[in-house]
């Protein structure tokens, strides 16, 4: 099947089999590896980016879905060069081996929008109102991504600088 | 030219007088951008032109393999192949096992073994052709049980002196208890891959592994060619704890299928493979017996246990490896039986032995504490050997007091009340618990080259770096000695084609490969210092400036354009005999039990340790984080379920799995005791990538019984064993 995503901002037309999931596509037919499979049933969140501005798993959607979507990778986060979020990744060693590093950060940059917008989470005490970068919001806000390295102090302290500097 | 050295001594402290100051700082991971930005390539990555994708076949169940529509499947769309081929293995190797794990598949030996391999020209064609393979299996199941077998003893680990029940008889108090741990999994990120080619008579693999050096002779003797002829490259490795350690089955089934298809072809583990035909850490039955006087010193130990593994398995879960120094006790009864089952093979995970048996052993300290109406902390204080209480050596160093007190002053021990159910807020028990821990200290052999030149030095080995922070360390250790900021230090890893270091496993990598670069680089500090006409002990290297006496002279100039080549070797020596080494810390933790639902939260956990020198502040907390977390998920959600009518791993995936996730962790807080440790090698440093999970599970489990009074022995500390606890 013929379809155009746009990726990190870039059109690409793909001929694919429609079996093919979103996160095959980008790893695969666009080469694009900074999108991790760490088990292809959206149970570990290391494919995470964001489609449309939304994050999600994308090993668990068919590329097919996605014809004249907007996908934000890993690769299209650094703009020139890494932003903040990636820096602070790195300053508090949010990641050990860094395989579930791209859907972390993925996934955050989602999360702070999701903040920002308002979006209540289990944790929030009440369903409308502004949520805080609090250890708590962020640590059920960022439940969805795996990291066996088990880097989660590194990972909250990373997502809180940069949320706050945003 | 090489610098070789066998560690028979003590080591002179040279690294705290080094004037460069990186080593030991926590400065961030070289690589560290390459991740965040996505351009780290991992094994399953960089794929080589005309490359073909394959799918393991698991066996559902045990029995000889008939593949009953091979034909079809050679049918299907897009389908190249379909292997089943003798030199196929039955699971991973063994770490450092350096030949072939059992091979053939003709037969499956457990549920969940990987029989056949489907290769096609793209993964979902592959996939779907896999799906289809229908399998027959016939003949006779082994057992699967590992209480419902006859048990042989594993003789080394053997250990009884005096008279136990005696001991236990006469003493003031006791503990008699059998604590149970389930198969738990090492669920890197990563799942294990394998990309080969040929060329010629010589196959290459990009493959996700942990030790290079014995992987390359493992793969090699599997496919029955020279080692020379092996290339492996593991470049960034996401995740390893153990199950990486040995060549496994998707390396060699895509070397095999790329000699034959003559393209090459790329291999990975379905999530649901990993949890079989890699290695599992060994469920346990642990019976503990302790004796103590009216002081709470032990009088007597016992620590009798079973484990598990598939026939033919030189491996066995080596639970009591702490248990024969930790603590002192004239009359001793340790004892290992292995039952031979047919369940996945098990392995090394993370910490083998203390992970496990440290856990279970801390846990029956706190029953004793408890027994004996005595503080914990107290309790181990007062049970500090002064040599080692089976061999008669001594320690190499001993930091478990100055680690308890300041964890305890830190964490604010001593300000809870002792009686259980004593703190209480709305439906939840309150509750604080703690665990010593110890973690044996290897040395492993290793080499390493350094290149300097006028632009800088590059360090060179096939160790790797499996998260734990090889490419920093190998950067301050070179950067350290020839006085050349991180920036003008290249490390290069993970490659068969440069010397063999130690591999990554056993907290060993950052002693012993780290070692090899101390000495290659001190290779190259003795012959600056004879260019200079200076003894190297009088040469400062800083900053790319060599100073001898009254003279300073940038490094470049002594180089006049020339490249010097320093080697380092190192080999574990006589030290390992002398003395005992092992790595101390310890756990205290803070949970919340909830009276409804018997559900346990951990509110706060501390970890105090001492590992020799730190090379690597930010990496070694990293580590000790990554330790403790493993420990909540020991203690609280981490257990296969094996089905008891085929010993199949019912919950196979990281849904039913329950490691833990960003919610389950609170704050934690990391507190390392300075030491350095001259019996550990020239840098004085000792591993600490597995002391962080050795006991920390017991802290969150001694908690939960102080909490709200239930004691649980079979872990994991799961609601409903809670619930049913709070309810009796």
């Amino acid at each position: 099947m013929t379809l155009t995503l746009t990726v990190n901002g870039t059109e690409r037309q793909l001929e694919l089999d429609p079996r093919v999931t979103l996160l095959d596509a980008l790893r695969v037919h666009l080469d694009l590896t900074g999108s991790k499979k760490g088990c292809d049933h959206g149970q570990c969140g290391a494919c995470t980016v964001l489609v449309n501005g939304r994050r999600i798993n994308s090993c668990l959607s068919l590329a097919v879905m996605h014809d004249g979507d907007e996908i934000t990778t890993v690769e299209g986060l650094a703009n020139g060069k890494p932003g903040e979020l990636q820096q602070a990744f790195v300053e508090h060693d949010g990641f050990q081996c860094g395989y579930c590093t791209p859907g972390q950060l993925c996934s955050a940059t989602g999360m702070l929008q999701e903040l920002a917008e308002g979006w209540p989470s289990h944790v929030s005490e009440t369903l409308e109102g502004e949520y805080g970068l609090t250890e708590a919001e962020i640590s059920e806000r960022m439940s969805g991504n795996i990291c066996r390295c088990s880097c989660y102090p590194g990972i909250n302290a990373a997502i809180r600088q940069a949320g706050e500097r945003a | 030219m090489s610098l070789d050295m066998k560690v028979d001594g003590k080591s002179k402290n040279r690294a705290d007088d080094l004037a460069q100051g990186i080593l030991g700082t926590p400065m961030d991971r070289p690589e560290g951008l390459l991740k965040v930005t996505g351009e780290a390539l991992y094994a399953a990555e960089d794929l080589p032109g005309n490359c073909t994708f394959g799918m393991l076949v698991s066996a559902p169940a045990q029995g000889d393999v008939t593949l009953s529509n091979e034909a079809e499947i050679r049918d299907m769309p897009g389908v190249l192949a379909v292997i089943h081929d003798p030199r196929m293995v039955r699971n991973a190797a063994q770490g450092t096992m350096d030949e072939a794990p059992v091979q053939g598949v003709d037969h499956a030996a457990y549920a969940g073994q990987a029989v056949a391999l489907v290769v096609a020209e793209s993964f979902e064609a592959a996939r779907h052709a896999a799906q289809s393979v229908k399998l027959g299996l016939s003949g006779e199941e082994g057992p699967i049980d590992p209480q419902a077998v006859e048990t042989e003893e594993s003789e080394g680990n053997r250990f009884v002196r005096g008279d136990l029940d005696k001991a236990m008889a006469s003493a003031a108090h006791t503990v008699d208890a059998v604590y149970t741990t389930p198969s738990m999994t090492s669920a890197p990120m990563e799942p294990h891959a394998a990309v080969a080619w040929w060329d010629g008579d010589k196959v290459t693999v990009r493959a996700s592994l942990q030790m290079l050096k014995y992987n390359r002779n493992e793969l090699a003797d599997c496919l029955g060619i020279d080692s020379e002829n092996v290339r492996l490259l593991s470049p960034y490795v996401g995740g390893g704890f153990g199950s990486k350690l040995g060549i496994s089955p998707e390396a060699v089934a895509a070397a095999i299928a790329a000699r034959e298809l003559g393209r090459p072809v790329r291999v990975v583990l379905h999530r649901r493979q990993m949890f079989e035909v890699v290695t599992r850490r060994s469920e346990t039955r642990q019976h503990i017996r302790l004796a103590a006087d009216g002081d709470g010193r032990l009088t007597g130990l016992g620590h009798e246990v079973l484990v598990s593994n598939l026939p033919d398995e030189p491996f066995s879960e080596p639970v009591t490896q702490g248990t024969h120094f930790a603590y002192p006790a004239e009359n001793r009864l340790i004892r290992k039986e292995v039952a031979r089952i047919h369940r996945p093979a098990a392995g090394s995970v993370r910490a083998p032995g203390e992970a496990v048996g440290v856990t279970t052993f801390e846990a029956a300290m706190d029953e004793l504490a408890c027994a004996a109406g005595m503080d914990p902390v107290e309790l181990r204080l007062r049970n500090i050997p002064e040599k080692d209480p089976e061999q008669g050596i001594p320690f190499s160093s001993h930091m478990l007091e100055p680690t308890l007190r300041e964890g305890a002053e830190r964490f604010g021990w001593f300000d809870r009340d002792p009686e259980l159910r004593a703190r209480r807020e709305g439906e939840w028990w309150i509750g604080t618990g703690m665990a010593a821990a110890f973690r044996v200290n290897i040395l492993s052999e290793a080499q390493a080259r350094v290149r300097l030149t006028a632009g800088g030095a590059v360090v060179e080995t096939d160790q790797t770096d499996i998260g734990t922070g090889t490419y920093a360390i190998l950067t301050q250790i070179a950067g350290e000695l020839l006085g050349l900021p991180a920036d003008k230090v290249e490390t290069r890893l993970g490659d068969t084609d440069l010397p063999p270091g130690s591999g990554s496993g056993g907290s060993w990598g950052a002693a012993s490969t780290g070692s090899a670069v101390w000495l290659a680089a001190m290779e190259l500090r003795q012959r600056i210092a004879d260019a200079m006409g200076c003894d190297e002990a009088e040469l400062t290297l800083k900053d790319g400036q060599a100073t001898c006496g009254n003279v300073t002279q940038p490094l470049e100039e002594i180089l006049g354009g020339e490249s010097l080549v320093g080697h380092g070797h190192v080999k574990p020596g006589d030290a390992l005999e002398e003395v005992m080494q092992s790595t101390y810390g310890a756990h205290f933790a803070e949970v919340a039990v909830n009276d409804v639902t018997g559900e346990t939260r951990v509110r706060r956990m501390l970890g105090c340790f001492a590992a020799g020198r730190i090379l690597n502040e930010k990496t070694a907390r990293s580590q000790c984080h990554g330790g403790m977390i493993w420990g909540i998920g020991m203690a609280l959600t981490e257990g296969v379920t094996h089905d008891r009518r085929t010993g199949r791993m019912v919950n196979r995936d990281l849904a039913e799995y329950h490691v833990p996730v960003n919610a389950d962790v609170p704050p934690l807080e990391v507190h390392f005791v300075e030491e350095r440790d001259p019996w550990a090698g020239p840098m004085q440093a000792k591993g600490i990538g597995e002391l962080g999970i050795c006991g920390a599970g017991a802290a969150v489990l001694n908690a939960i019984h102080h909490a709200c009074g239930v004691r649980i022995r079979d872990l994991p500390a799961t609601p409903d064993k809670v619930l049913a606890g709070l309810l009796q």
